[in-house]
């Protein structure tokens, strides 16, 4: 018996061994808490040499946050990094970057003020005379060979500032590649880039995995997953789901692993409501972001809108609210044409928005409960130069009770609330100027369960009253269990409306993802 | 083809951004340039060698304090103790510089010494504890008058060996020694600015950051050495001002971290980083002087020259945020 179990662990040994020498990097057990969510659980990931690795995931699945790590910009709770099968201790980018781990980054990382080779040679630049004396003549040169390489035409000596989005990007892949990595992670690399750039790009990746370089491949469109990919790995709400070789997956299998969820009965049932039209939106456009955007909600009614980051959602409402102008289209209320320029027009005409981004634009942390109700519409409770400070308390307590929201005083900073109740306040104080019609873009984002819920609750209490509802949200669940019906962009076009029967995540996810 | 609607919006912006660019950055010179012209025309007095010659000496403090303020403000940060560290620098200094003590060296290595420190305290705290360079460098401002005080013993330190007080006062190759060690600082902080790599870091951490954390610069050292070059800096400042007027002031330099900042962002050096030259620095350092010595010589009270100075910081301002990509 004893000879036989130490057998096993013998035989365990050395194909953990054998496996981290297969891998050029394994990450176990990898855990991150951000402010009390946790953005990572308990997460995987194997990558071998010269091998093309695909993480999927939804937005917010970790990905990004996961790849951070990797590269050194965040630090984990917990879990082990084996890199070339030794653990892996990187402090900051400096360290990542000298082991051989550069990494593509989603939002283009450049300093606008340095020219093109200087940014693809920032923090290793070439010296010459003595330490510290820059040889730019040497960093202009390599540039110039790496940029013709890849077969972009572009003077190394312009200054970032001036390049377009695709252009950096390209750049920005130039710099990752130049640093002879032998892990290459690339986080949406083709976000900006048009066709004939990616097929140099993939191309660029195939003369790398030759040479034995293992490329991380972050992407939300299916075709270059397939293409390009060896293997995939999937994450879902920061945990780690499973891994296949890319040709036992297909697009349907791949988006069910990604979504899986089950929708429960958090969503309280629809009301059905004949209601007249509230709103009208025909051909909407506006260059650069979106365009040919037409709908209609009807009072009481839910238009979800559904689409990835980047597909053009929060600009289609923040023009419908005034805060962007749009190039073409236009917006009928109640059946009448209405001309917005402005936030306030789109208020005098009863549209409401609450933003995606609630600490940033929905409410000033250091107010009060009380004070933040009343900011938008002040003027209703002053009398002269002064503010009736007993007409404002009723007015904030009413909505404050309509609205559930927990608080022990009104004269509470908002800051000292939870997300959800925080939620609310916003809510709040974009209902006391009366809107018919709501726009909520991303109303649940950082809240947990039960505050959802509550919210899900409010939602439908604003349908029963008539109010037309846009809900913008990246969680397919929620908008497949509050939706009436779900308009899904991509890449700045309209895709579909699909109808309550219809609408399933997977038909929502095969809508949004770019072709 | 989805690029296409980007790249010509991008365009636009570049020539709108190239014209106002060259506003900013030379619109400074064109300035200077024809102030000096008015002024020549308007006084007689004024374009002499001796009044130049006057302009630049007084200009030399001001200008060094503005050369390390300028690497400060292009990584994004800002130091407003520098006026105290020339009182401490010069006090240090003069307390070593007294007659048949020490050679020469010693007080000056003791005035740099004590520039050095205080930045690097500046630095230290800044990067270790993520407190705004303002409230930390407001606090070392405070410090520095206090530390001033306190080893002088709150009087004036005078009797200073006649080598000292040859660097504020004497003169070689009939050229006063403060605009020979105002040249030469010129020339060092220039090359250091714009061909080394802690020059292009400096650049780099005010332009983003981010893009300069994520390209392997190590923030902290950066920030380190350009908070105690600043010091240096303000340190030699100390010595050159103590030296020229002869005694150790526990007073001296105060507000002078205004006028160095001034200087340095009428020079073309923005508030927000990434942006800024030695050059512009000169200049605006040069402007001002330019400007207080023409009033003097036309006989405007001071009381006006205060006002005529906010109003070109304001207006060098304007220009910068014109000039500003960001909306």
């Amino acid at each position: 018996m004893q000879e036989t179990y130490s057998y096993f662990i013998h035989i365990n040994d050395t194909l953990r061994m054998s496996q981290s020498q297969e891998y050029i990097l394994d990450v176990r057990g990898l855990s991150k808490t951000f402010s009390g969510i946790k953005a990572l659980d308990n997460v995987q990931l194997a990558v071998r040499k010269g091998e093309v690795h695909a993480l999927m995931g939804e937005n917010g699945a970790g990905k990004s946050t996961f790849m951070k790590i990797l590269i050194g910009l965040l630090k984990p709770d917990s879990g082990d990094i084996f890199f070339e099968g030794a653990p892996l201790q990187v402090k900051n980018v400096h360290d990542s970057l000298k082991k051989g781990i550069s990494m593509i980054h989603q939002e283009i990382l450049m300093v606008p003020e340095l020219t093109v080779a200087q940014n693809i040679f920032l923090g290793r630049e070439t010296t010459r005379f003595m330490p510290g004396w820059l040889d730019d003549q040497t960093i202009y040169r390599k540039a110039n060979e790496i940029l013709t390489q890849m077969g972009v035409s572009l003077d190394v000596r312009t200054p970032m500032k001036y390049l377009s989005v695709a252009e950096m990007q390209m750049v920005e892949i130039a710099k990752a590649i130049s640093n002879d990595a032998k892990v290459i992670i690339m986080d949406e690399p083709t976000s900006a880039i048009s066709d004939k750039e990616v097929a140099t790009l993939f191309s660029i990746i195939n003369d790398l995995t030759k040479k034995g370089v293992a490329i991380i491949y972050i992407s939300h469109k299916m075709d270059e997953i397939f293409t390009i990919a060896d293997t995939i790995t999937v994450l879902r709400d920061g945990r780690y789901i499973a891994t296949h070789s890319a040709t036992e997956l297909d697009t349907n299998r791949l988006i069910s692993l990604m979504v899986g969820r089950e929708i429960d009965s958090l969503f309280p049932d629809a009301v059905e409501l004949g209601g007249q039209e509230a709103i009208s939106v025909k051909n909407l456009g506006r260059k650069g972001s979106f365009s040919g955007i037409s709908f209609t909600v009807k009072a009481g009614e839910i238009l979800g809108m559904a689409g990835l980051m980047g597909a053009g959602r929060t600009e289609i409402a923040r023009a419908i609210f005034g805060l962007d102008r749009f190039d073409e289209g236009e917006i009928a209320v109640n059946g009448n044409l209405v001309s917005i320029t402005c936030p306030q027009d789109a208020m005098q005409h009863g549209i409401g928005y609450v933003s995606e981004d609630r600490k940033a634009l929905g409410f000033i942390p250091n107010m009060t409960v009380k004070e933040n109700i009343t900011l938008g519409n002040l003027s209703n409770y002053t009398q002269g130069l002064f503010i009736q400070q007993k007409q404002e308390a009723k007015i904030a307590s009413e909505v404050a009770e309509n609205l559930r929201i927990k608080t022990h005083t009104l004269d509470q900073k908002v800051a000292n609330l939870s997300g959800g109740n925080q939620q609310k306040v916003v809510i709040g104080k974009v209902l006391l100027a009366s809107p018919r019609i709501i726009i909520l873009d991303e109303p649940t984002r950082g809240i947990d369960i039960g505050a959802k819920s509550e919210i899900y609750k409010l939602i439908r209490q604003l349908t029963a009253s008539g109010i037309a509802v846009i809900m913008i949200s990246s969680e397919l669940p929620e908008l497949v269990g509050m939706s009436n019906r779900i308009l899904v962009l991509s890449e700045g076009k309209q895709t579909t409306i699909l109808s309550k029967q219809e609408a399933t995540q997977e038909t929502i996810m095969a809508h949004a993802m770019p072709h | 083809m989805k690029n296409e609607p980007t790249s010509y919006v991008n365009q636009i912006g570049n020539t709108y951004r190239l014209r106002t660019r060259g506003i900013g950055k030379y619109g400074i010179v064109l300035a200077f340039i024809a102030l000096c012209i008015i002024l020549s025309v308007m006084t007689p007095r004024f374009l002499t060698v001796a009044n130049l010659v006057n302009i630049f000496t007084q200009v030399s403090i001001n200008a060094l304090l503005a050369f390390g303020v300028t690497f400060v403000i292009i990584t994004g940060g800002i130091d407003l103790s520098i006026g105290s560290m020339v009182a401490v620098a010069g006090v240090v200094a003069a307390l070593f510089a007294h007659p048949d003590t020490y050679p020469v060296i010693v007080p000056i290595l003791m005035g740099l010494l004590a520039g050095l420190a205080l930045g690097a305290l500046n630095g230290f705290v800044i990067t270790r504890t993520k407190v705004p360079p303002f409230i930390v460098t407001l606090g070392t401002m405070t410090i520095g008058r206090g530390l001033a005080l306190i080893l002088s013993k709150g009087r004036p330190v005078s009797n200073l060996s006649d080598s000292f007080n040859f660097i504020g006062g004497g003169q070689l190759f009939g050229i006063p020694m403060p605009i020979l060690i105002l040249i030469i600082a010129f020339a060092v902080c220039s090359i250091l600015l714009k061909k080394t790599v802690i020059g292009r870091y400096m650049y780099a951490v005010g332009g983003n950051e981010l893009a300069a954390e994520a390209s392997g610069i190590r923030l902290n050292k950066v920030k380190m050495v350009v908070y105690t070059l600043c010091g240096g800096l303000a340190g030699l400042a100390g010595i050159v001002l103590t030296s020229r007027i002869t005694t150790g002031q526990p007073n001296a330099g105060a507000g002078f971290e205004l006028d160095a900042i001034a200087a340095a962002i009428i020079g073309g050096t923005s508030t927000s980083g990434g942006v800024g030259t030695i050059m512009g620095t000169l200049i605006g350092a040069l402007l001002i002087g330019v400007i207080s010595n023409g009033l003097d010589l036309m006989n405007v009270t001071s009381y006006y020259q205060q006002v005529v100075m906010g109003v070109i910081i304001i207006g060098a301002v304007v220009l910068d945020s014109l000039s500003q990509t960001k909306k």
